[in-house]
């Protein structure tokens, strides 16, 4: 079969307002969250565990874990935004097709959901790390690096995302990612305990192929700000990953809702 | 072929920049002549087209024109593939092929300029839920690129236009079905397209608000629009359209003006009278085409009287009348009776 690279425009950007102006008609429930969420794991797991937990290679327990809340943050945003909700726009709001009725093309609809779920992790990070500034648990100024990184780590999570969103039947059936792959990785991406102390086979597998693993590493070197191990890997890692996701969403998309 | 005669307004949409604003070219009664008498190209010209989904024909080979200013109907019944014909038009569903080219560019080369120029009414109503009434127009105008100070205007307008303003600041989902159904032609209307394609406008429309949809349907043609429309009242296909096809199975049956076709096929007037064996005897004899229908004949014939003073007077009928015949008529003895699944 003769694949196309998909050619979204700037039109994606019309999209991406669209879903903008939602977003901030309801703010006062998106803003919640991001708000209350660090608030609670810093108490809980940082203070409350941390006493038990004392220090990880050298660093102080909350330390560790704020740029972990922050990774995680990401993830959440943009990941549940490019399937639940865009799944719910697509199928039961026939919003996309509202929108290619009008000069916009299906590749445009794709990539601005895909910007759009960017933009969320990048919200729902800055807001966080205000919150993580303010309990002085990450240091200044390399973490105001995490703000433009978070857009690219959020286009990661809505690309591979948006192939799930392409390719289920049905709504249910994306519980399957979020309980299967997101909640995994969720534990298991050097998050709450460090990687070294899983068996080496699974260690190999997180710092290869798990999204997460990668977000942590970077985000965590910019909140210590010192490079970890694998930073450089873990950033290319992102940024080429993103890219491909990018475009095989919008290819897998535009094979589902063309025929 | 298409470029050459650019004295014609319309076919000023091959060339590259053109002053789309000037609609008085597209004021043009006759369909088929200019004021000029040139002939004119058709707005939509399909050839051939074919849609299938694995091995379903949707729509099995059709060839059609649609003329500038002309109200233009698809009727057929479920599953006809009319649905199918308009996204094609729309520029949302490829063909499997064949051609089809809509202001003289093809659907699949252009599809961004014709789209631009293009009001969308579809089948399934698909308003933004997160928005209000004014606001789904406001962000369908942003789609178009239209700025917004002159999108407010317009939806304003557009709104008292279908009789909303009222609502203009409620959530879509405290508007009724009709209510809907007029906001989306008023979303149809916020690019001033040249051509409006409408999968049945007036589903699920009271009389009242029917007549307003009609109305403003005459409005928009007199404007200068073309109107491509399906539906499954063919009492309205009647009172809107200029031409019509009828399809059935993915193909076209016949094309024509409604009155020519009601004329054609249907005859002036229609007679119907009792389901008798002895009325049935009779119409054999007088040698008119009838049919049956439950417990009633429908006879077709030029000579309605006749044929009703013979039934009295021979054949004690019952009952008899004599009405004028209409689009029902040639709809349903073109495309039969039985139920479509
Ligand atoms: N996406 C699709 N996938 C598979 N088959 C389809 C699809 N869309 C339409 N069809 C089939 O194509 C045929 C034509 O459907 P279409 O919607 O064009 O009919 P229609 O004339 O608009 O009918 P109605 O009057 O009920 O709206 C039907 O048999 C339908 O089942
Ligand atoms: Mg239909």
């Amino acid at each position: 079969m003769h694949i196309m690279i998909p050619r979204p425009t700037w039109y994606a950007w019309k999209v991406w307002r669209r879903n903008w102006d939602v977003f901030f008609k309801t703010y006062r429930v998106n803003f919640l969250p991001p708000f209350v969420e660090p608030v609670l794991y810093l108490l809980a797991i940082g203070y409350g565990l941390g006493i038990f937990v004392g220090e990880i290679e050298g660093i102080p327990y909350v330390h560790y874990i704020a740029p972990a809340l922050l990774a995680i943050s990401m993830m959440n945003s943009s990941f549940f935004e490019c399937t639940y909700s865009s799944f719910v726009r697509m199928y039961y709001q026939k919003t996309f097709d509202a929108m290619i009725s009008t000069p916009l093309s299906i590749e445009d609809v794709i990539a601005g959901e895909l910007l759009w779920g960017a933009t969320r992790s990048l919200i729902y990070a800055t807001a966080m790390l205000v919150v993580l500034v303010a309990f002085g648990v990450v240091s200044l100024p390399s973490s105001l690096l995490v703000i433009p990184f978070s857009f690219l780590a959020g286009l990661l999570f809505s690309g591979i995302a948006m192939c799930f969103t392409a390719i289920t039947p049905g709504i249910d059936t994306l519980n399957y990612p979020a309980f299967l792959f997101i909640t995994p990785m969720f534990l298991f991406s050097g998050t709450f305990f460090p990687l070294s102390v899983l068996p080496e086979a699974l260690q190999v597998f997180a710092i290869g192929v798990l999204p997460l693993a990668q977000v942590v590493t970077v985000t965590r070197s910019l909140t210590l700000a010192t490079p970890l191990p694998f930073f450089f890997y873990s950033l290319a890692w992102i940024a080429s990953c993103a890219t491909v996701f990018f475009f095989l969403s919008i290819y897998l998309m535009k094979k589902r809702l063309v025929v | 072929m298409v470029g050459k005669n650019k004295g014609a307004g319309h076919l000023s949409f091959t060339r590259k920049k053109v002053d789309f604003t000037e609609r008085v070219l597209f004021r043009v009664n006759n369909p088929s002549i200019t004021r000029k008498g040139l002939p004119v190209k058709p707005i939509i010209e399909g050839r051939g087209l074919r849609k299938e989904f694995g091995t379903l024909k949707a729509v099995d080979g059709i060839t059609f024109s649609v003329m500038p200013g002309e109200v233009f109907g698809f009727l057929g019944p479920n599953g006809a593939g009319k649905t199918t014909t308009m996204k094609m038009i729309e520029c949302v569903a490829p063909a499997t092929s064949g051609i089809l080219t809509v202001f003289g560019l093809d659907v699949n080369r252009d599809p961004r300029r014709i789209k631009r120029w293009l009001g969308v009414v579809p089948q399934e109503t698909n308003l933004d839920p997160d928005f209000t009434t004014l606001e789904n127009l406001l962000v369908y105008a942003r789609y178009f690129g239209i700025p917004a100070a002159e999108a407010r205007q317009r939806s304003e307008e557009l709104l008292s236009f279908v009789q909303l303003s009222e609502k203009r600041d409620v959530p879509i989902e405290k508007l009724s079905g009709g209510m809907k159904r007029r906001l989306i032609l008023a979303r149809a209307l916020v690019n001033s397209p040249r051509l409006l394609v409408l999968d049945e406008p007036t589903i699920g429309l009271d009389p009242q608000a029917r007549h307003l949809m009609w109305e403003k349907l005459k409005t928009l043609q007199a404007a200068g629009n073309t109107i491509v429309l399906t539906t499954h009242y063919l009492e309205e296909a009647e009172r809107l359209c200029n031409r019509l096809v009828i399809m059935d199975h993915g193909k076209i049956l016949v094309e024509g003006a409604p009155g020519d076709l009601v004329r054609q096929y249907a005859g002036e007037d229609v007679i119907e009278a009792d389901y008798t064996p002895r009325v049935v005897r009779c119409l054999e004899e007088i040698g008119a085409r009838f049919e049956v229908h439950g417990d009633m004949v429908q006879v077709f014939s030029d000579r309605p009287k006749e044929v009703a003073t013979r039934l009295l007077s021979d054949c004690n009928p019952g009952r008899v009348f004599v009405r004028r015949g209409s689009l029902e008529d040639v709809f349903l003895s073109l495309t039969g009776r039985a139920l479509r699944d």
